[in-house]
């Protein structure tokens, strides 16, 4: 009896051993992330399907926020070109925007806020699985595209950021123009009615009510218009997407 | 002499008193089959891979949020005295110390702090991006093939037949306890019919387990919560979903146990064979006009000739 049990048990220890080396050596493969990474596709379809991109993201009350707005990520961007901005305080802070439109701009936080003005208490929910409510005020990706006017071979919208993730490895995401122009898309410069910290991605973010977290560029640099994001980065349209996470980050 | 005329004379009728009367039936058709197989692997590669996507955040809430020190169940570790890492289980005010297997577990490189240790996750190193393309892919896999199965068996009356328990069947479930605890099993014809608590069981996990983890799933991915957030919020909130998400893939782990402790104790090759083969052996009953061990189809036995998966 115990020969049968020890036998069992080293079966079924043996099996689960070969079953997670397996599927470590098909991680390892190029072709098995691929085969993988086909979901992707089909849930950015069906997820639009079922959820349409008019649909809008759950609005919170005040009472729901949380306590501490959690900063995941970087914290304090080492750069020298922030260091200097963030020692006076960001007043020289200014937007750049430009690639495929018609009227590059330079806007300051107060250009911004003339543009349009939109405040949203909303969800982060983070890749890693936690989730925060915050009250987020800012300007409308939409007001700011419309501003600088699209040019019609422009597709994606990238997002420079200031801070570094390695040596010469600066953050950037990007997202398409139907995600541009939501109406929860907002480049926010105040987090629960005080200036957006330092740690939260001051003095601008994106805030996008529908995706992941890792999609939220903090520190926002430089916003390009492309037709194509493969010659930015790895070509994965943003830092993570690079490192192998999903550029549709819906789910 | 007279001893070869006894050995001849007896010889037929020893196996006869020593195995009882065998007869194979057709009894799981093939697309079942198929899809059992599939959702083994389905089910199995999103647990592991699960886990994988659980230690990224090794922490459960209630509610919304993920408030600081408001996790009702945590993974982590701490020193010891000693200054040696200690893996640590957190379920409400209780702690535990699970060095080795949960919160600090032993690698190629020594301990490490992690929630769930590498033998149980997919792939086995910390790598949350590669975690979710394996979930992701096989969450298809499983959904799809649920869809099937529900889909198929409703046509053939699987589900209604063999699933939906009768009057009798509910009249029964008193005894049927009573025989689960005892271990025992139905061996003739009855061994064919699915007893109250399997019926309960089988449908519990496939519209219970299967649907709830599928919408809590799906009540964690922000694109959808746009337009489920009525379901989210009535759960009690994006961690409630991933909480429960969480305790209904070990509901699940708790189903695979019972199943295969089943299987075990009710002829183990004999219910593999019928769930690989689709043919499975009955003890005949002594009026039985069949031949014994002879494999008959499905179609030439009226009585039995419904697939009974």
């Amino acid at each position: 009896m115990t020969d049968r049990r020890s036998f069992l048990r080293m079966t079924m220890a043996g099996a689960a051993g070969m079953l997670i080396a397996g599927c470590d050596r098909i991680s390892q493969t190029l072709w098995g992330p691929d085969v993988l990474g086909k979901a992707e596709g089909l849930n950015r379809r069906v997820q639009a399907l079922l959820s349409p991109s008019s649909s809008m993201a759950k609005e919170y009350a005040e009472s729901d926020i949380s306590p501490v707005f959690h900063p995941n990520g970087t914290t304090m961007p080492a750069t020298p070109a922030y260091q200097a901005l963030m020692a006076d305080n960001f007043r020289g802070y200014r937007l750049q925007v430009d690639g495929l439109v018609s009227r590059p701009a330079k806007l300051s936080i107060d250009d911004l806020k003339r543009l349009d003005m939109r405040t949203q208490i909303t969800r982060h929910d983070c890749v890693e699985g936690w989730s925060a409510i915050g009250k987020w005020q800012g300007t409308r990706l939409a007001a700011v595209l419309d501003h600088v006017g699209v040019a019609p071979q422009a597709r994606f919208v990238v997002f420079h950021c200031f801070d570094e993730m390695e040596e010469d490895t600066p953050y950037y995401e990007s997202i398409d123009l139907v995600e541009a122009r939501h109406p929860q898309t907002l480049l926010a410069f105040a987090l629960n009615d005080q200036s957006l910290p330092v740690p939260n991605g001051a003095p601008l973010r994106l805030r996008i009510g529908r995706q992941l977290g890792y999609k939220q560029a903090k520190y926002l640099a430089r916003i390009e218009l492309v037709s194509s994001f493969d010659d930015i980065g790895d070509g994965k349209g943003g830092y993570w997407e690079d490192q192998g996470y999903e550029w549709y980050a819906g789910i | 002499m007279s001893t070869e005329s006894l050995e001849g004379g007896a010889a037929p009728s020893v196996p006869l008193a020593v195995a009882p009367l065998r007869r194979v039936v057709y009894r799981h058709s093939l697309p079942i089959r198929i899809m059992h197989w599939i959702n083994v692997v389905a089910l199995t590669l999103m647990f592991l891979s699960g886990l994988q996507i659980f230690n990224a955040h090794p922490r459960l809430y209630w509610g919304n949020r993920s408030d600081e020190g408001a996790a009702i169940f945590a993974l982590g570790a701490r020193q010891d005295t000693a200054g040696k890492m200690q893996g640590v289980t957190r379920i409400g005010k209780h702690e535990f110390t699970t060095t080795g297997v949960l919160g600090v577990s032993n690698e190629a490189n020594g301990p490490q702090m992690r929630g769930f240790p590498s033998w149980l996750t997919v792939p086995g190193p910390q790598w949350l991006a590669m975690g979710r393309r394996w979930h992701f892919f096989f969450a298809w896999v499983f959904v799809l093939n649920g869809l099937c199965f529900v889909g198929y068996a409703m046509a053939t009356r699987h589900l209604q037949r063999d699933l939906l328990p009768t009057g009798a069947d509910w009249r029964g479930i008193g005894q049927s306890m009573v025989d689960h605890l005892r271990f025992k099993h139905p061996h003739g014809e009855e061994a064919l019919r699915y007893n109250i608590l399997q019926r309960l069981a089988y449908l519990t996990v496939i519209f219970v387990f299967g649907v709830g983890i599928v919408l809590m799933g799906l009540a964690m991915s922000p694109r959808m919560d746009a337009v489920l957030s009525p379901m989210v919020e009535a759960v009690g909130g994006r961690q409630s979903a991933r909480t429960i998400h969480f305790i209904i893939a070990w509901g699940f782990v708790a189903f695979v146990l019972i199943h295969l402790f089943e299987v075990l104790i009710t002829g183990v090759f004999n219910q593999l064979r019928g769930m690989i083969t689709g043919y499975y052996a009955i003890d005949a009953s002594p009026g039985d006009p069949q031949p014994r061990a002879e494999e008959t189809s499905a179609e030439s036995r009226p009585s039995e000739d419904r697939p009974h998966d």
